[in-house]
Order: C-alpha cells, then structure tokens, then sequence
C-alpha cells in the first residue's frame, strides 16, 4: 500500500518528467536559432567569420563590421524571427483552439484575408509600405470577424470555424486572383512579391513596429495559455471546470489572429510556419499542451532557416522565403491530409 | 471536503431547449444529499438535457438551477466549478497528455495565474488518483490506456476538484461490463468515504437499481417517478417510461428490482428451454436463484413458454 507521502512524490515526479523535457528542448532550440541567426548575419556579398559576428553583436566589433551586420543585415534577420515566432504562436494558439492540426491561420482564410486587401491595396490604391501593412492587418482582422460571426451558433464549434475559413480564405484567394488580373504587369509582379512572403529591404522600422506588437501580445499570451490548456479538454470539461469558455476562446482568437495579421502585414504571408511549427514543437517537447515558447522558437527557426536557403542556397538568385517555406509546408500538409483520412479523423 | 452535509443541488420549474425546441418543460427537483441519484428515462426524454442544466452547461429559458440555494447562474462559474464537479459523456484529451498531467488540470478552478502550482495540489490529484487506484500509471499517456482505465483518469481528474457534488453523464457508455462495474463501485466508494453527492444517468435500468440510492425516471422533459428503485422501478412506470412490457423481479444478488423485458420475441424455446449442459434451465428444479425467481413471476403472472416458437 503505498502512503500518501509516497503518493504525492509519484505525482509530483510524473509532472516534473514532462517538464524538464520541455526546458531541455526549448534551450537547444534556443540555441540553434541563436546559431542560425549569427550565421544569417555573418553571410552575405561580404562575408564576416561568425566570432565577429557575436563579437558585434554585444558591442566589440570594427566599424565596417558593425555597419554591415547592425545597419544592413540586423533588420531582416530581426524581422525575420520576429514574424517566425509571431507565426509559431498564432498557429499554436488556433491548432489547440480547434484541437485540429490543420486550423492555423494560413490554411483557415485569416492570411489570405490579410492577402487580399493588401493586393487591394497594392493594385487598385497604389499603395506602398506603412499603408499596405495596415490594410494586411485589417484584412486578417475583419476575416476573422467575418468568420467567428458565421461560425457562431450558441458558440463556436471547431470544426465549424474550420470549414468556415477555408470557404472564406477560398473566396479571399479568388478576389486576390480577381484583382491581379486587371492589374497592369509591373504592378502585379510586385504584389506577386508580398504574396510569396519575403523578409528583402526589412529595415528598423519594421523590428520596431514588429517589436512592439510582440511586447504587448506575448504576455497576454502567456497570460492565456493556462485557460488554453483547459480549453483543449472540450467545452464541457472546461465549463466543468469553471472556465469562462465562450469569453477566453474569444479572447485567444483576437490574439492569435493579431500575431497573424502582424507577421502577415511585415513580410507578406509567408506560407506554412504557422501550421508547421507548433506540431513540430508539440513533438520534440511531448507536450500535450500548446506548447507555445517552443512553437515560437520552432516558427523563427523555420524562418530564419529558409531564409538563409532562400537567400544563399540557389548562387546569385535570390528567393522570397516564401517559396522555401511552401516548399517544406506543402508536401507535411499532404501528410497530414493522406494520415487524417486514413485515421479516419480530422487531425 | 469535511464539511459536506451542507451543499445542496435542486431544480425550479426549469424549461431547457435548444434552438426553438423546448425538451424540459416545467420541472422541479431536489437531489438528495449525500446519495447516489441516477437519472433514468428513454432515449431523448431529456435526461441528458436535465444533467447538463443542472451542471450549468445550459442555460434555462425558464426557472432556475439552485446550488445551496442560490441561482447557480448568478455564482461566478469559477466558484461553482470549487463545489460542483462534472463528467460530460465524452471528454476529449489532448494528444500525448498523461494521466498525471490531466488529473492535474481538475486543480484548475483552485489555481489564479499568479497562484502557481503548490504542495496541496499535489496532495490532491495523489488523493484523486489513490482512490480511482490509478496512481501506478501516473506517467502513462492517455491514448494508451483500456477504456475503464480512462474513464476512472477522468474522474480522478473531476475528484481533484474537490467538489462535494459530482455529476457524470452516462459514465458507462462506452465500456464492457467489467468496467462498467468497475466504474459504478467506485461511484459507490466515494459516495461512502466523503458522502459525496452523485449524480449520474444511466441506460441500464437493472444498475440504476443496484447502484443508485435515489432513482428520477423521466419522459418527455418530465418527471415520472422519483423515489427509491423499489418505488420507481415498478412495471407500470417501466411500460410508461419506455413503452416496453416487462416483469420486475428481486435481483437475486442484491435484492433490488431487476428488470426482465418480455418483447415480441422473448419466448424462444429451442436449445435454451430443453437445457443443454451448461445453459440454466428455467424452473423449480433449477438452482439458481434468478431462475427461479424468474419462475415464479412468470408462473404468478401466468407467462408461459410455448412448445415451439
């Protein structure tokens, strides 16, 4: 007969297994994307050795050295992470919401709404910069109001919010289609560009602005996560529990619809962050959880990676990270569909 | 929780519905404190319908819920969640989640934020877990477990709420006999250690009898009988209930009414009734006691089994 001091001691030691997982992995990952990251900065037309890279970064480099990786190289990698770990938290959020893998932003219609009045903006309004981010952030906003409105029936069912969004990101793709078409070629060639996703000409304004939505949306965030993990029990568990749920799955969809929309509107949509990191992340930490840190850091991994693939893998070419990001996306979103169907389940 | 004689769960006049269709029409009820209540009635009678407003999970059009005498609507639903536990009929675990990890999440309502995770959750989700004897699998993932090895995680997990009151919707549905047995004892237990008040629907009205100290049975949104089994569980209001024949006799194993339903195509006589080795013969010559008692009301009420079907 085991006591209950011995009782306690097994659960709290069966808790903490998961959580030192979770630490261990959340650090290495941490590290490769510092790795990742010093690399991004140290390569390039003119080629920096990485030590002087992070000697630059904590303030002990020459002033070209300094100039190259804080002036012209910083910004993108930056940006780049930022938007990583913005996407990687907004799909980790929607997938735990749905408690379906395939709920994240970029297959639901919340970035092709963003897409689609930023071309608007692009074509039609001749818009450039600050004022086609903000129309992005609009667009993801206002779909996704669209969406929960439509979904909503005595509250919002998951897999009704699924199927809602596709037929909403589908009607989205098609105006994006529409208004490519009237446009005159140079026009549609550079809407084309912030449609595939690309981190080119990111400069401090866009880490400040990127910085800041981050430094208001982390904590609250953070602040939620404990009512997600409740929330993925079901709807009726978590009332059971005295979860507020209508008001914090709500709450938890304006927030991750705004790490989409900001993202989004700082480098275009790139494709499939959102929807692959978070699994990626709940895998290596075995968490049944959100897993929200490591998805974050999975998501700027992912970026920063393809990034560098896109920028320096293919000899003088250089693509939008975009185009490397679907290239890994797609073939795990195939996966994912051919896995489902044969399960027999949504996910 | 020490102090559990003074919590109480009734109903006022409730109407519930869904959408324009109205299922609970005027129904008022008082659940016995500290007893095991279980809630029995015919598909769609609204049994199901009735729990779930008692747990808050549906809000009535009409009248009100009350938990210690207050509308339990006007409780904030974090306090409720403290006095009042509840297993909906299929709960959905997160992928991966062990047994440790989701008894841990009953703490929920007794946790802020701010308030991390201390030695008394601890100490409750290992008393959770000792008493649904699920302890020896505390790091095992859900996903892997028998359908009664779960079913007893997620009432661990609605235990370590601490809730005097514990309503479960059909605990039993999806699982063999063993489990189901195994399931509606451990009710029993922690019915008796803490005098928890349970409340729970059942489709087996023969473990309705056995297991529940208090029966409701309902049809169309309304309540029929309540009482205790030997008051409820009478053929007439079991032919009510559910349109269906039957002879109620003593269960031979704990002398509460069990249920035998006559059909249309009961009286079959083939191998059965000519008594093969190991089949119980029905009649006097028999030895098993629910034989003969089934004997004897069938004699009494003059049913008799044809020579050939």
């Amino acid at each position: 007969m085991t006591t209950t001091a011995d009782a306690v001691q097994i659960v709290a030691r069966a808790r903490a297994a998961r959580q030192t997982r979770y630490v261990v992995v959340a650090a290495t990952l941490a590290l490769v994307v510092f790795a990742t990251f010093c690399v991004s900065l140290s390569l390039g037309d003119f080629k920096i050795p990485v030590i002087d890279v992070v000697k630059t970064l904590f303030g002990g480099g020459d002033k070209a050295t300094e100039f190259i990786v804080n002036r012209l190289r910083l910004p993108r990698a930056l940006t780049g992470l930022m938007v990583g770990a913005a996407l990687g938290m907004s799909g980790a959020i929607f997938q735990s919401i749905a408690r379906n893998p395939l709920a994240s932003p970029d297959i639901i219609g919340v970035t092709y709404g963003a897409s689609a009045f930023a071309v608007f903006a692009i074509v039609t309004l001749g818009l450039t910069g600050v004022a086609v981010s903000l129309l992005a952030i609009a667009g993801a906003v206002l779909t996704a109001f669209v969406m929960y409105v439509l979904a909503w029936r005595h509250g919002v069912s998951s897999y009704r919010l699924i199927l809602i969004g596709i037929g909403i990101g589908a009607i989205a793709t098609s105006v994006t289609s529409y208004l490519l078409t009237k446009a005159r070629v140079e026009i549609a060639q550079q809407a084309l560009i912030w449609l595939t996703g690309s981190l080119n000409g990111r400069d401090w304004s866009n880490v400040r602005s990127m910085g800041l939505t981050l430094a208001v949306l982390t904590p609250l965030t953070v602040y939620l996560v404990h009512r997600l993990r409740i929330l993925q029990l079901g709807d009726e568990t978590a009332y059971g529990l005295g979860l507020r749920v209508e008001s914090s799955r709500l709450g938890l969809i304006v927030i991750a619809v705004l790490l989409a929309a900001v993202a989004t509107a700082a480098a275009g949509p790139i494709g499939f962050v959102a929807f692959v990191a978070p699994p990626i992340a709940r895998r290596l930490t075995r968490s049944p959880g959100p897993a929200m840190i490591a998805s974050a850091l999975l998501g700027a991994l992912v970026v920063a990676v393809s990034d560098l693939i896109a920028q320096h893998a293919f000899g003088e070419t250089q693509l939008p990270v975009g185009v490397v990001t679907g290239v890994v996306g797609a073939p795990y979103l195939m996966f994912l569909l051919a896995r489902a169907n044969r399960v027999g389940s949504g996910g | 929780m020490e102090n559990s004689v003074d919590h109480s769960l009734a109903a006022d006049g409730l109407a519930v519905g869904y959408d324009q269709r109205e299922i609970i029409h005027d129904l008022s009820v008082r659940i016995p404190t500290g007893k095991i209540t279980v809630i029995v009635g015919a598909n769609a009678c609204g049994k199901s319908t009735l729990l779930k407003t008692l747990a808050r999970l549906l809000k009535p059009t009409r009248g009100t819920v009350l938990l210690d005498g207050k509308s339990i609507q006007s409780i904030p639903t974090r306090e409720v969640a403290t006095k009042l536990g509840l297993l909906p009929q299929s709960p959905t675990a997160p992928e991966g989640i062990t047994v440790a990890d989701l008894v841990g999440r009953g703490r929920y309502p007794r946790t802020r934020w701010i308030r991390q995770w201390t030695k008394t959750d601890d100490l409750a989700v290992a008393d959770a877990m000792t008493s649904t004897d699920v302890l020896s699998i505390a790091d095992r993932p859900i996903d892997e477990l028998s359908g009664g090895q779960r079913q007893r995680v997620w009432i661990a997990m609605a235990l370590a709420q601490e809730t005097d009151i514990l309503l479960l919707d059909e605990p039993t549905t999806f699982l063999d006999l063993t489990h189901q047995f195994e399931v509606l004892d451990l009710l029993v237990d922690l019915n008796k250690q803490e005098e928890r008040t349970i409340v729970l629907v059942l489709h087996d009205l023969n473990q309705a009898c056995r297991f529940g100290d208090h029966l409701i049975a309902m049809k169309d949104g309304a309540i029929v009988a309540e009482g205790n089994p030997r008051e409820v569980i009478t053929e007439t209001v079991v032919q009510d209930v559910f349109g269906l024949a039957v002879k109620v006799i003593p269960d031979p194993v704990a002398g509460t009414p069990m249920v035998v339903p006559i059909g249309r195509h009961t009286t079959r006589t083939d191998t059965f009734a000519s008594g093969g080795p190991d089949t119980p013969a029905v009649g006097a010559g028999s030895d098993n006691p629910a034989a003969q008692a089934l004997a004897a009301t069938a004699a009494a009420n003059g049913v008799r089994r044809p020579p050939t079907r």
